[in-house]
């Protein structure tokens, strides 16, 4: 199936929150059984199962608007399962391979913050529903956050060796985050002149991290983006057809 | 109606969490309303709708507690049953039963402290050892076994135990 044709902006931005939550915890979820250490492997697998209920809620609410739309039933299985690369609205940071430890502990800490302050200003939204499943998510965001930055301040306040991996990381990953803050016509449409706070409270959270972890963050250099209009890179295809592979081969199938 | 209604939560109350099954629906505060959505005199006349929200937002089990509500109300004769899932507001450990957080305690898993929105770090908390009762516990892990806990341990018994986070 495919979204590509819907224009309403609540569906896309519901789409693009359920999508950058399940990516994120199908990453994490790689995790599962290699942590370095049993309580991180547990952590970050907890983190994983909270995205995937999180984007379930997301898309059985756009499931149940777009059925509404087309008068067929869709449902969150086949938002999930059935839509192709260029249909998913996520973030590219979401689907880039987790590396090593650090690289994790970056690209969890950068989704944290920026879900964290959002769901904090969606919390306050019209639409009750998406205020709700916004306040839910962001209970379970505030662990996640937490987690995130204390690793990014051992590791980055840590050894020289775990500095540099960390700096490393950075250099690395840093050309992806700007992707979150810059926003397209559907988040636009939705959160309207919330945006500037939420861009405030994630830069200084950010910062502050940084500051204290003694990291430095690289200054002008190109920015990445397109996963919010569905251009991706190579890896989205990769986590879709592992992802994806048995709703493909099986259709319908429920076990 | 108002009879069916108090029979009904009494009857949930039988319905235990899966995963902690000494806390029931009720202990844990997820039944937000029960109406009778079309009374009649007789049970099986009557339509019922229930209002559950879910603990967190992947909690697995969901599925079953929805499947154990209505088995239940089947069993006690009512055949029209509704679940309702409703997400706002969002589930909070301040819901909970003080009897639900002695049956905790009694169970091993220190129960939540203090009110969900004016949260304490995990770090800053002093949990008492549900085993021998010291306040001399570190925390090991804010994740724990499933969602809904963290993992500390007592440096006075040495045991390892779950504490129930606030939410
Ligand atoms: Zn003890």
């Amino acid at each position: 199936m495919t979204t590509n044709e819907i224009e309403n902006p609540l569906i896309k931005y519901l789409l693009h929150l359920a999508d950058n939550a399940l990516i994120i915890g199908h990453r994490n979820s790689e995790w599962c059984g290699h942590g370095p250490a049993l309580e991180q492997d547990i952590a970050l697998t907890n983190i994983a199962l909270d995205q995937v209920g999180q984007a379930r809620n997301f898309y059985q609410y756009a499931a149940s608007l777009i059925s509404d739309l087309n008068g067929e039933i869709i449902t969150e299985d086949s938002l999930a399962y059935l839509r192709d690369s260029w249909d998913f609205k996520n973030c590219l940071l979401a689907e880039l391979p987790n590396g090593d430890w650090a690289q994790t502990i970056l690209k969890q800490f950068i989704v944290s913050v920026y879900q964290y302050y959002l769901y904090q200003a969606l919390a306050q939204h019209e639409n009750e529903k998406l205020a709700g499943i916004a306040a839910k998510s962001l209970k379970e965001l505030s662990y996640h956050l937490r987690w995130s930055s204390d690793w990014v301040l051992r590791l980055g306040d840590g050894t020289q060796e775990s500095k540099k991996r960390m700096q490393d990381a950075i250099a690395i990953l840093w050309s992806y985050t700007k992707e979150w803050t810059d926003y397209v016509d559907y988040e636009l449409n939705i959160l309207g002149e919330s945006i500037i706070a939420i861009q405030k409270n994630c830069e200084e959270k950010i910062t502050a991290v940084f500051e204290e972890a003694g990291l430095t963050i690289p200054q002008d250099i190109w920015m990445h983006k397109g996963g919010k209009i569905g251009k991706h890179t190579e890896h989205l295809g990769y986590i879709l057809s592992e992802m994806q592979f048995l709703q493909r081969a099986y259709p319908n199938v429920e076990w | 109606m108002q009879k069916q209604e108090a029979e009904i939560w009494q009857i949930l109350e039988m319905v235990k969490d899966p995963e902690i099954p000494v806390l029931s629906i009720i202990d844990l505060g997820i039944v937000r309303s029960i109406k009778i959505t079309k009374p009649s005199n007789n049970l099986t006349g009557s339509e019922v709708c229930v209002a559950v929200t879910p603990t967190y937002s992947a909690c697995p089990a969901v599925d079953m507690i929805n499947a154990d509500i209505k088995n239940a109300l089947l069993e006690a004769g009512y055949k029209n049953i509704s679940i309702e899932q409703v997400l706002f507001p969002a589930w909070t450990t301040d819901w909970m039963s003080a009897s639900g957080k002695e049956k905790l305690k009694k169970y091993g898993i220190a129960a939540p402290i203090g009110k969900s929105c004016n949260q304490t770090a995990i770090e800053e908390l002093t949990v008492i050892c549900p085993q021998c009762g010291s306040d001399k516990t570190k925390i090991i892990s804010a994740f724990g076994s499933t969602a809904c806990k963290a993992l500390f341990q007592c440096n006075n018994c040495l045991e390892p135990f779950d504490y129930f986070k606030c939410h």
